[in-house]
């Protein structure tokens, strides 16, 4: 692998970072598993780029992308919890309406951001190389994320939110609007997953409706991979596992297409079949190891 | 005061296996009563204990705690109100949260959640306090998982955690029939403290006869649904076991007597 394909998978790492942060929040915390982010990564890059060609700040334009993902994930929260609808069939469904609606925000299936400001510009002003200001704003990017989430999950509300995951009926008989919890926990989430969306557009210069195929997968391969060699005793120890997790993944990703066995090689197509065999191999590997205990 | 007026409920309406669980029944309990509920298997004692708490809503009927009617209430704002205490000791508290982070979700039953912190310090003096009371030496486990403990264990937590905040109400859904006898027995007598400390308006349901007779001031026996025998005060000390027995079989032999009526 080369020193260029190693800073592009840390940058990936960290930007997808924060998506997965969104997908552990649901997939973990909340025990909701979500497949909305397939549709609301590419919503809140559509957002982002739509603001941005707009004359919005970029900021601004991240601020925006995160709400509307909140907005998306607390569609799939309420369909499941007022309409009663399963929480995977919820989250397919709002998933399939975004790819109209992604298409109806950007007037197209894509849009270029080419010569337009961006949150890197400042931080190359300040004199850091181009090819490292998007590390730079991914780490600041990240490391905020999993500040601001680890605090939100010691308060009153984030310790509720984690108690409707862990036992529901338990935390209704205290009182708690389980509801109202699980349609701001899926919101949030997916105001992550949106943001991180946001960041990738604004750095790699064009929004399109198909980048967020494989999110929830690539999410998840990231939380099982942080989890397993990480550790995830405590909530800070979790937060900083998944997103070490997800740098991992990239890392894993990004050698698997440097590999080169006689004449075969792997393609970028192969990717998905890669990562559903990674998941794969990471959840049967806990059973596979108890067999063998008892054998 | 709690007032029941003709509650009905019946599970899988309409359905082959429809059940009459609740039928007609009407109870006011008062301040400070302590009421025992038996009946066999499938009498409807869940049920009642469930109707209160709101786990589900009525067909028909009206429920008033302390002159507010409930009847419409969800279950969680009734919580505002009622503290609950089940069989499984595995529904009462969150496993994956420390001791301290499961008292401090019980210390704001019924109370808006914030962005304050979880756990505050001066909780925690309160908390210990709270759990030295019990004796089993969980005040030095704050920062445990509750997963950890055993079921007794939990079992006894969540007494402590239910009462954190009086309750208006203390519903006990045979919250000792998992536990072995010395854990149970020691679980009832933290009931029975809890209980006569803050005089807290209860009911309990049990299988044990000598622990609905013993305990509280008023028994009420329940069967396919209805509340067939009432006794409190003086007339319950007198009852015995034998007592209790003899109206059970009684009962069941009067059901029985129907079925075969019905067969014949
Ligand atoms: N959620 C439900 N769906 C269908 N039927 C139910 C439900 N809950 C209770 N029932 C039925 O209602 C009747 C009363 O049940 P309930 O659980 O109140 O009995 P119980 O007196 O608590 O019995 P036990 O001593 O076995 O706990 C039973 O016939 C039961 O099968
Ligand atoms: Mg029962």
């Amino acid at each position: 692998m080369t020193v260029y394909a190693a800073l592009g998978a840390l940058e990936q790492g960290l930007v997808y970072g924060i998506m997965v942060v969104g997908v552990y929040l649901t997939f973990r915390i909340l025990d909701f598993p979500d497949l909305t982010v397939d549709g609301s990564l590419p919503l809140g890059a559509a957002i982002s780029a739509v603001a941005i060609t707009g004359g919005l700040s970029p900021y601004l334009a991240l601020f925006f992308a995160g709400c509307g993902g909140f907005a998306a994930g607390a569609v799939t929260a309420l369909l499941n919890t007022k309409f009663k609808i399963l929480h995977l069939l919820a989250s397919i469904l709002t998933m399939i309406a975004l790819y109209s609606i992604n298409i109806r925000i950007m007037g197209g299936p894509n849009i270029a951001l080419i010569g337009s400001p961006t949150v890197f510009d400042p931080v190359v002003a300040l004199g850091v190389p181009a090819h490292l200001a998007g590390l730079v704003v991914f780490a600041w990017s990240a490391g905020i994320v999993m500040a601001v989430l680890v605090w939100f999950l010691k308060t009153a509300f984030g310790q509720a939110l984690m108690a409707t995951g862990d036992n529901p009926q338990m935390i209704t008989s205290q009182g708690v609007n389980t509801h109202v919890v699980i349609i701001v926990g899926v919101g949030l989430s997916n105001g992550l997953v949106a943001l991180s969306g946001a960041l990738v557009a604004q750095n790699q210069g064009a929004a399109d409706v198909g980048m967020g195929i494989g999110t929830i997968i690539a999410g998840l391969a990231s939380v099982i991979i942080g989890e397993t060699v990480f550790g995830a005793h405590s909530i800070v120890r979790a937060v900083i596992a998944v997103v070490l997790g997800s740098v991992l993944y990239r890392f894993a990703i990004a050698l698997a297409l440097s590999l080169e066995i006689g004449g075969f090689s792997f393609s970028p197509s192969d990717l998905n079949l890669i990562t559903a065999l990674l998941v794969i191999g990471a959840l049967i590997a806990p059973q596979l190891r108890q067999k063998m205990r008892f054998r | 005061m709690i007032e029941l007026q003709g509650c009905m409920k019946d599970f899988n309406q309409g359905g082959v296996n429809e059940v009459r669980a609740l039928d007609q029944l009407s109870l006011t309990i008062d301040d400070g009563d302590f009421v025992t509920v038996i009946g066999s298997n499938g009498a409807g004692k869940s049920t009642l204990l469930n109707a209160i708490a709101g786990g589900f809503s009525l067909d028909a009927g009206r429920i008033v705690i302390n002159g507010r009617d409930v009847t419409r209430w969800p279950e969680y704002r009734r919580a505002a109100l009622i503290a609950r205490v089940f069989q499984d000791p595995l529904l009462g508290t969150c496993p994956s949260a420390t001791i301290e982070q499961n008292m401090a979700l019980a210390a704001r039953r019924g109370q808006r959640r914030g962005l304050g912190p979880g756990v505050r310090i001066r909780d925690r003096q309160r908390f210990s306090e709270e759990l030295a009371r019990i004796g089993l030496g969980l005040e030095k486990r704050l920062q445990d998982r509750v997963g950890l403990l055993s079921g007794g264990q939990r079992q006894a937590l969540t007494m402590v955690m239910a009462t954190l905040v009086r309750p208006e109400v203390l519903l006990l859904d045979e919250h000792i029939a998992a536990l072995d006898p010395k854990t149970a027995r020691q679980i009832l007598e933290l009931t029975r403290e809890i209980i006569a400390d803050q005089g807290l308006t209860s009911l309990m349901i049990t299988h044990n006869m000598r622990h609905a007779l013993t305990l509280g001031n008023r028994l009420i026996m329940m069967h396919q649904g209805r509340i067939i025998l009432d006794v409190g005060g003086e007339e319950k000390r007198r009852l015995g076991v034998e007592d209790l027995l003899e109206q059970f079989y009684l009962i069941q032999g009067e059901a029985l007597a129907n079925d075969s009526m019905l067969l014949a």
